[in-house]
């Protein structure tokens, strides 16, 4: 029984193994239960000074689309700003935006101070509609498909290297289905 | 005015503002009155919704449930579980409207299935392995005793000696 004595080695590179591959996971990052479906059913005013509020049936309209949700309070919405305003001047995608929990007034001033990437928003005042979408720390993103399937979602500030590696390969995938 | 009438008056002056910095604070009103919840008025219905609050977890604080945690989204979703039971849903259903938005993450219990089977009979199962590895070890460890080879004559003779030896 030689071997009985390596046992303990390979018990620990087992859990060693196991464990080294816990902590690159990040634990923020919840796999969404609402990939693969249906936006959830929602009519939301637009925010004030503006037309188009955002609902449920604008995103069945055939295009794929990047549905953002932001708040004028959030701070990390700041970080990737200026990344969906390119996307949006670039027109590689059509962004809308959700205004969660945030005053009218309040998210028409950050709008105007640092620019409006968004197609349409919706005014989500008491969160309820963010908490349809599954939202639970913004700013989040949804890749929505041309018949209003969610199939992708980013959670957190998108980066540059978000959009190469996940975000724009998933436009494209959901454009060829 | 005397150094001695000054600093009585600096004494007084700070026991104003004191006192009236204290009468400040007392007025305020305690900060959770601002995020405090609307209990349902039907305590039998209010006693359900605070069970769900319980088993649901915060998503913001993660290792709490909402019933624990101030975090504004727990908020929401208490109003929101309280709205639903208002309205006449059943405790799954209400629980199910939630897995349906956040996964089965949110249950604070995890549900026992096929993709937590390694979680729920993982404890056992390494129970079960180490526990025979032991009586194994135990086990191998008699037989070895037992098959040892009869002691020599001279042996017996040493052990007969040592048991005699007065203490």
């Amino acid at each position: 029984m030689r071997l009985g004595y390596f046992t303990p080695l390979a018990v620990f590179a087992v859990l060693a193994l196991a464990l080294g591959i816990g902590l690159t996971l990040e634990p923020r990052n919840i796999p969404s239960a609402l990939i693969g479906e249906l936006v959830p059913t929602f009519d939301l005013p637009p925010v004030a000074g503006r037309e188009l509020g955002l609902a449920s049936a604008d995103l069945k309209g055939g295009e794929v689309a990047l549905v953002n949700v932001f708040a004028s309070w959030c701070g990390a919405c700041r970080i990737e700003h200026p990344l969906l305003m390119a996307l949006s001047r670039q027109g590689v995608v059509p962004v809308h935006g959700l205004a969660y929990k945030d005053r009218s007034a309040n998210a028409a001033r950050w709008l105007n101070q640092f620019g409006d990437p968004y197609r349409r928003i919706g005014l989500d005042l008491d969160g309820r509609v963010g908490i349809d979408w599954g939202v639970y720390g913004v700013p989040e993103s949804f890749i929505v498909d041309g018949r209003g399937v969610i199939v992708a979602k980013h959670i957190g500030p998108i980066t540059q290297r978000d959009l190469n590696e996940t975000i724009l390969p998933a436009i494209a995938r959901a454009r060829q289905r | 005015m005397s150094g001695f009438a000054q600093g009585w008056s600096t004494i007084a002056a700070r026991a104003v503002r004191a006192s009236l910095l204290l009468a400040v604070v007392a007025m305020a009103p305690p900060a959770h009155a601002i995020t405090a919840d609307t209990p349902l008025v039907e305590p039998r219905l209010e006693a359900r919704a605070i069970l769900l609050h319980k088993v649901l977890r915060c998503l913001v604080c993660q290792n709490q449930s909402i019933h624990d945690s101030n975090a504004d989204l727990a908020r929401d979703m208490r109003r929101i579980v309280r709205d639903r039971i208002a309205t006449g849903a059943s405790d799954e259903a209400v629980i199910q409207s939630i897995v349906a938005r956040y996964g089965d993450w949110v249950l604070l219990r995890p549900p026992f299935k096929t993709k937590t089977l390694a979680l729920w009979l993982g404890p056992a199962v390494i129970l079960m392995l180490a526990t025979a590895g032991v009586l194994a070890y135990f086990r191998r460890r008699r037989t070895k005793a037992a098959t040892a080879p009869p002691l020599t004559a001279e042996e017996q003779r040493r052990l007969n000696a040592l048991l005699d030896e007065p203490s």
